[in-house]
């Protein structure tokens, strides 16, 4: 395919950009094709009674096709949020209190991200009883003991498309017939998955999912929940008042937002599987050539149920921190999550049976639309040399990172 | 051709037009790419730009030193925080509060207004007197439909009498009045950046000193935990400059009441039946709840639509809700009169061309209604 030309004003210009599970840069075409209404057509969507709103609504209203053809939802079943943390949180917390009561259980997976985590969380300090099973060393959940875990007292179960920091893509289709099976609502925070692999929420027996905007190249403050019309999912709203979205989003509708997630939606549905192909093929070049350059690099999650775009590399006796720090012209995630200055080992990576010093020699790298065969080169060289340094006994300065560490998703 | 080309906005309260400096700033952050809770160096610039917004926002509001500031996806959002948040289960809020603030629990107690549309001090008095668990009040710096202004300082007065905590809608008011959290003391505020020419999208929940908020949306930790995901920093960068730039032309708006005022004058001359709520008074200077008795407030919108002039019956929120509202019902306006109501308001870049035009298209309304009843 046809590599969009990057924005050349991006500092700093040296850069490669390996963090594409975090965060992506807006395509350009999807910029352009916001920006016009923040300017001329800037009218508040839910303002119908004249011209400025209406049009303002007709654009909001084919960025909800858009999104949902790319699922093969239909369009009243999308509702927009401001980003997949918000719709996990309302699909979780909206379905699960909806059927409190009825069904008393909610079922998720260790790996899930913190979101996921802290939204089931809530739900037991409200009375929720609550199983998050564990998964296998390769990432994926063990089918027998899931179906094991749902019976009919479990309201929702929560599986991820594909994990944020190991790639690793959950069997949506299998996991979606087990649920249905014993009338359990089966949610799915797709973030990572949507607009990168393909996912059809018919085919799956899913019910929920949650749909991430700057993962996809749109940008962040945007996102969409996939709600089921038939038969009818109904979720408990976060918050309500004027009523928009059916009722179980209320807020004013940002346009542009709504129209950058359609337009990404839509670029998705027609490159998506050209890009994810070029993606695997970097991905594979990446390991190959440095596997060829230093041993002892390990890779976590499985290795063909993945995302293309997503390695997460353990680097033996190299802490991910000094890694990190010794490439500054490097833009990659660590696995690690941060509670306030402390460093603790990625959850994710400790679910799979990792050891604490292994997780923490791991990195993720993630590649997208805007990397080049020539990035994924200079990348591995230059990691391949700070990783022979580090090992020669050069210190590494994690020291200074610390204090800045966030909780990257 | 968009609508623009074409008409004359005056539905400003509704949504009003991205500033250029706000577009410029989040077009310059568009460009880039960067999570603000990744430890890289784009992870860190984007961090540094949010603190920046932050205290930008901050300072917009006259946010007491050691107060917390936390980005939302916009005002809704914010006040069902700030009323889920404190852990105070006893909430008395104005009858005419926003329906984000009225829909936010079934335990909410409406304190009544007075017929010119401010809170009644004596029966908010009343209510707090009347129980003793600590209760949350939340009154709005002025209302969004009549652009009335509340007695702030006179609540919060009593609400510390009582031990309540105060919260303030002021999506409305900032950008539009002066709005000082320091010199009001209230606990709590919430704003909105579409409504003071930033993007849609996007607000705040601004927290005195010692405000403790418990999160309705969890994970990640951003937002000191109280609003988990990653942070929307196009928007949040967009807002900040809009905010700054809305409290240096306060000025400059307030000049719109001479416009306002005018308009009401004539619309009255060509009219004397017509009503204007809330005009008794301190009003934002830009808006105009306006009722022409006799004929609805949609078809005068449809009509007014149709002349190229885009105002509104009441607030813009779900499509096709059609009711008398509520705000002009507890100032005790009858049935028939609240549904004849249309909201004006006027915008930063409104001239006297634009009050021409309206006044002229509504005058033919007024004229037309005039003519069938004869007729009948």
């Amino acid at each position: 395919m046809m590599v969009p030309k990057r924005n050349a004003a991006r500092p700093p210009p040296d850069a490669i950009y390996l963090d594409y599970q975090a965060t992506t840069p807006v395509d350009p075409r999807v910029l352009a094709a916001m920006l016009p209404y923040f300017t001329e057509r800037f009218g508040n969507p839910h303002s119908t009674g004249h011209g400025f709103g209406l049009e303002a609504a007709e654009a909001v209203e084919a960025a909800r096709a858009q999104i949902a053809a790319l699922i093969g939802a239909e369009p009243r079943e999308i509702v927009f949020t401001s980003g997949a943390t918000e719709s996990n949180n309302l699909a979780i917390k909206g379905a699960a209190r909806f059927l409190k009561g009825r069904r008393n259980r909610v079922v998720t997976l260790a790996t899930e991200h913190k979101c996921v985590l802290e939204s089931v969380r809530d739900l037991a300090a409200e009375g929720f009883e609550i199983e998050i099973l564990p998964v296998e060393r390769s990432g994926l959940v063990d089918l027998d003991r899931l179906a094991a875990a749902l019976d009919d007292r479990v309201a929702l179960l929560s599986v991820m498309a594909a994990n944020n920091e190991i790639g690793v893509l959950q069997d949506l289709a299998a996991i979606g017939a087990l649920a249905r099976a014993r009338g359990v609502l089966l949610h799915s925070d797709a973030a990572q998955g949507f607009g990168k692999i393909p996912l059809d929420v018919r085919a799956m027996g899913i019910d929920l999912m949650s749909i991430s905007g700057h993962k996809i190249y749109a940008p962040k403050g945007i996102g969409a929940l996939f709600v089921r019309y038939r038969p009818r999912v109904r979720l408990e709203p976060l918050f309500s008042g004027g009523g928009q979205e059916r009722g179980m989003r209320s807020g004013t509708l940002s346009p542009a937002l709504c129209v950058a997630l359609g337009a990404a939606a839509s670029l998705a549905q027609v490159e998506g599987a050209a890009e994810a192909e070029r993606l695997a093929a970097l991905s594979r070049r990446f390991r190959d050539r440095l596997g060829g350059a230093v041993d002892g690099v390990v890779l976590n999650g499985d290795a063909v149920r993945r995302l293309p775009g997503n390695l997460n590399l353990g680097f033996r006796v190299v802490p991910a921190l000094g890694l990190l720090s010794a490439l500054p012209g490097l833009a990659l995630g660590t696995g690690s999550a941060c509670s306030s200055a402390s460093v603790e080992p990625s959850y994710v990576l400790t679910a799979l049976g990792l050891d604490d010093t292994s997780a923490n020699e791991s990195v993720r790298i993630g590649f997208g639309r805007f990397t080049t065969v020539d990035e994924v080169d200079r990348a591995v060289d230059a990691i391949a040399a700070a990783v022979r340094s580090i090992r020669a006994g050069i210190p590494p300065e994690s020291q200074a990172l610390t204090p800045s560490l966030g909780c990257s998703s | 051709m968009t609508a623009a080309d074409q008409s004359t906005y005056l539905d400003h309260n509704a949504t009003t037009p991205v500033r250029a400096a706000a577009i410029a700033a989040m077009a310059e952050v568009l460009a880039e790419c960067g999570n603000p809770s990744s430890v890289h160096r784009s992870g860190r610039r984007a961090r540094q730009r949010l603190e920046a917004a932050r205290d930008a926002v901050a300072a917009a509001l006259s946010l007491p030193a050691g107060g917390t500031l936390i980005f939302t996806s916009g005002g809704t959002e914010a006040n069902h925080l700030a009323l889920a948040g404190t852990g105070r289960r006893r909430i008395l809020c104005s009858a005419i509060e926003h329906a984000s603030i009225l829909a936010a629990g079934a335990a909410v107690v409406p304190i009544p207004v007075e017929p010119g549309g401010t809170i009644d001090l004596a029966a908010l008095e009343a209510l707090l007197a009347a129980d003793s668990a600590p209760a949350l009040v939340s009154v709005m710096a002025a209302n969004n439909e009549t652009g009335v202004i509340q007695p702030l300082a006179r609540v919060v007065a009593l609400a510390r009498e009582y031990g309540a905590l105060v919260h303030c809608d002021a999506v409305q008011a900032i950008g539009k009045i002066g709005f000082d959290m320091t010199a009001l003391g209230v606990d709590l505020a919430s704003v909105s950046a579409h409504k003071l020419g930033g993007p849609p999208g996007i607000g705040a929940l601004a927290g005195a000193p010692g405000i403790a908020l418990a999160a309705l949306q969890r994970g990640g930790g951003q937002e000191r935990g109280v609003r988990g995901g990653t942070e929307n920093l196009p928007g949040i960068a967009g807002f900040a400059v809009a905010a700054t730039a809305a409290r240096a032309e306060l000025e400059r708006f307030a000049d719109l009441a001479a416009l306002r005022d005018a308009m009401e004058a004539r619309l009255l001359a060509l009219e004397p039946g017509a009503v204007v709520f809330g005009a008794a008074r301190p009003r934002l200077p830009n808006t105009s709840c306006v009722a022409l008795p006799g004929l609805a407030g949609e078809t005068q919108v449809m009509a007014l639509d149709l002349a190229g002039i885009a105002v509104s019956a009441g607030a813009a929120c779900s499509s096709g809700k059609v009711g008398p509202s509520h705000v002009l019902g507890a100032m005790g306006a009858g049935e028939d009169l609240a549904r004849s109501a249309i909201r004006i308001s006027l915008g930063r870049d409104t001239g006297s061309a634009d009050i021409g035009r309206l006044v002229a298209a509504w005058g033919d309304l007024a004229a037309r209604r005039r003519g069938r009843r004869g007729a009948a």
